[in-house]
């Protein structure tokens, strides 16, 4: 593997508390050495990185990458380009694929399949219950020891307290994170979007925020009774926030996570029934998003994840009551936090935590920093360039996004796993090596 | 080309020119039955397509569309594609590759004739959509009301029911609201969603206050579905509490109209009395919407 060297740029690693201007050495997968004006080491690559910024790989805690089973949706290969082309190096794969990966083969298939196509790293979520069918816990032990990373019945809130119980009871011996969809079914059925003035006027059948309180609430109860780390994904109401400060105020072992589209758009967005804005939990109010974005900066929210939730365009291009739930999001998660910073909303020191260490600390796994010695999971940043979101750019199979046509500000433009490179917007590897890109560039420009 | 998706983007201008020609169609039809007022339709094609079951509706659209000398044809759920697994969006295609001048579209999806309307050439005519709008139904309202009290500015309208899922109560809240009315809404708080006022209601969980001194009392139907969703315990108790009857009805003026787009559930939310009653203008909501509907299709080819 070709040595690279990353010159020049503003290296932000907020779990070592650096963000200065220093140089990074990739070599043998690794990050060899990080310092001021280092030599080139012969044969290197070299990425000027000036004007740019210098961070670990992003890590994604949410993603739906669709294999096995849904593969005209995403593959984990093609999911694997969408994150790498977002900056992203570590995907955590949520379990509702078909058959849902509640056992140890599916999940040896996932890593097996993401080891072959060399792409960036992929830890598997395993099933709370057989088959998500919210009934029996599965096999926790066996999941563990098969490598995954947390727990979850994503797309299905576990409704029933009592398994919920066992489930937090049972997950604490394998120290693994219970991750709930927290979505009370009775409350929210038949639901397409947030209830409220917007879609009372649209008449669209609506779920109210209080069904995902109601799950959170008690949720934490359990908790307290529990002991066991739980999670919140795609935390979506103010109160929400209010209930996991409140939690963890107290001492418990709660995290939670926000999307990027919940952190910029609102309910409004639904208005024109444009079937992009209709996923789970629905989109909020102004209210919410401004409450979201102060969990985000106080550390409330421990990290945004992207719920990308790839579709076709069958399952879109419909009445808005019976299309898919669900938006694509690693694509458009950078510029989104990139956003949030140049704002004010909180300071890209912390907008690059919530995307790196943040969510590699909530789920305990490797990477999120790059000390010196760690595997060299790193993106360059450039966060000025401006670039439209278009259809033929996604490298994503779901081209559902209601970003589609806007501009963005802020672009990974090299993305390195493992030392590959996975994404190279700098033709930093063409310039060296004219004969032919590396075979994993493909599909990059 | 202009498409009826709602009332909420049709301005007053416009929905007080579609009253005044259905006004004309109206009284030329009543002078000389079966007066053919314009040929704008004449050799063209209106397609009704109803995804949802309907009588009344479709009836009043083929006679309006039959009356302006148009062909007609009517594609019926029972009848249609979406049986085989077709999409909405490829019916509609499919049938505006035949070239219709409207299609006129009842679906039970909330928004679907946006959606239609952005695929086809022809003429997109909401004929009622999930709990959305239905704009015709309020046209014939706003019409109705104003060809009984002369006026609509200024006047107190009563809307009695299930407004939670009623695409005429949220197409009445913006044409009587545009034309200068003041809307009330009653029923049970389970039947109000949230969020009404925003479009201009006052809202009510009783019926009595509601129906106070009102100019016109407008009842909706209570769909038996209800009581399975448990939004009521029981046609009884609903009956009981906020059915309009004989005596509740006098807490409205004293000259005030009773109306009701059908079909009723007679003693569930509207008692036999008073639907047949002399302050019952239900029939005449009927005959005046085959004019709203002339109107309207006319309106809908006028600059093609």
């Amino acid at each position: 593997m070709t040595a690279i060297h990353i010159r020049g740029g503003r290296l932000l690693d907020p779990r070592q508390g650096t963000d200065d201007e220093l140089d990074v050495i990739v070599q043998d997968g690794r990050v060899a050495r990080i310092g001021k004006g280092l030599d080139t080491p012969t044969g290197a690559l070299v990425c000027d990185a000036r004007g740019k910024i210098v961070a670990p790989g992003f890590v994604d805690l949410h993603a739906h990458l669709r294999e096995p089973g849904e593969e005209g949706k995403e593959t984990i290969e093609t999911g694997s380009n969408a994150a790498a082309s977002g900056g992203f190096t570590t995907l955590c794969a949520m379990p509702n694929t078909h058959p849902p990966n509640d056992c140890r083969a599916i999940t040896m298939l996932i890593r097996t399949r993401a080891r072959e196509i060399g792409g960036v790293r992929v830890l598997p979520i395993g099933a709370i219950t057989r088959g998500l069918a919210g009934e029996q816990l599965a096999d926790f032990g066996e999941l563990k020891e098969a490598g995954v990373v947390a727990l979850s019945d994503d797309g299905k809130c576990v409704m029933n307290a009592r398994l919920m119980r066992r489930a937090l009871e049972y997950g604490r011996t394998f120290d693994l994170p219970i991750v709930q969809h927290a979505e009370d079914h009775d409350l929210s059925a038949g639901g397409s979007m947030n209830e409220g003035a917007v879609a009372t006027r649209a008449g669209i059948p609506a779920q109210p925020a209080e069904a995902e309180e109601i799950i959170v609430a008690r949720d934490l109860i359990l908790v307290e009774m529990t002991g066991a780390r739980y999670h919140v994904a795609h935390a979506s109401t103010a109160r929400t926030i209010a209930l996991v400060r409140d939690a963890k105020a107290r001492g418990l072992p709660v995290t939670c996570e926000v999307t990027p589209h919940h952190l910029t758009l609102t309910e409004a967005a639904c208005a024109t029934y444009d079937t992009s804005t209709k996923m789970y939990p629905p989109l909020r109010t102004q209210a919410d998003v401004d409450a979201l974005a102060a969990g985000l900066a106080d550390g409330t929210i421990d990290a945004i994840a992207t719920d990308h939730a790839p579709h076709s365009k069958n399952v879109k291009q419909v009445e808005f009551d019976c299309a898919a739930f669900g938006v694509i999001g690693l694509e458009t998660a950078l510029p989104i936090a990139l956003d949030l910073a140049r704002r004010g909303v909180l300071s890209l020191r912390d907008a690059i935590e919530r995307l790196t260490w943040g969510p590699a600390r909530t789920f305990k796994i490797h990477g999120g920093t790059m000390p010196e010695g760690s595997v060299a999971d790193v993106v360059v940043i450039d966060p000025e360039t401006e670039w439209v979101v278009t259809a033929e750019d996604i490298l994503s199979k779901g081209k559902n996004t209601p970003f589609l046509g806007k501009k963005m500000r802020g672009r990974a433009v090299l993305t390195l796993a493992g030392g590959a490179v996975l994404c190279d917007r700098l033709d930093v590897t063409r310039a060296a090596t004219p004969l032919a890109p590396p075979s994993r560039a493909r599909g990059l420009s | 080309m202009t498409h009826l998706l709602g009332i909420e983007p049709v301005d007053k201008a416009t929905i007080l020119a579609i009253l005044d020609r259905a006004d004309a169609i109206h009284d030329s039809a009543s002078a000389a039955l079966g007066a053919r007022p314009r040929d704008v339709l004449a050799g063209r094609t209106v397609v009704n397509l109803f995804m949802e079951p309907s009588t009344r509706t479709r009836t009043s659209f083929e006679i309006a569309a039959k009356r302006l000398h148009a062909d007609v044809a009517n594609v019926s759920e029972s009848f249609s594609s979406s049986k085989k697994g077709e999409t909405l969006l490829d019916t509609a295609r499919n049938i505006d590759a035949m070239r219709p001048a409207v299609i006129v579209l009842r679906h039970g999806s909330s928004g679907s004739p946006a959606m239609v309307a952005a695929h086809v050439r022809a003429s997109v005519v909401n004929a009622g959509d999930g709990t959305h709008e239905h704009p015709t139904q309020a046209l014939l309202d706003c019409g109705t009301i104003r060809r009984h009290k002369k006026r609509v500015e200024g006047l107190t309208v009563a809307i009695i029911g299930d407004i939670l899922h009623s695409r005429v109560a949220r197409s009445n809240l913006h044409a009587l609201g545009k034309l200068g009315a003041t809307v009330r809404v009653a029923g049970p708080r389970s039947l109000l969603p949230r969020g009404i006022e925003a479009m201009g209601a006052l809202v009510y969980d009783r019926i009595e206050p509601a129906l106070e001194g009102a100019d016109v009392v407008m009842v909706l139907r209570l769909q038996h579905e209800r009581m399975t969703g448990g939004y009521v315990p029981s046609l009884r108790d609903y009956s009981r509490f906020f059915g309009v009857n004989a005596k509740n009805v006098r807490a409205a003026k004293h000259d005030a109209i009773v109306m009701h787009p059908g079909p009723i559930n007679r003693g569930v939310e509207l008692t036999s009395d008073v639907a047949d009653g002399p302050r019952s203008v239900i029939l005449d909501q009927v005959a005046y919407g085959v004019s709203v509907r002339m109107a309207v299709l006319e309106h809908a080819v006028a600059s093609t």
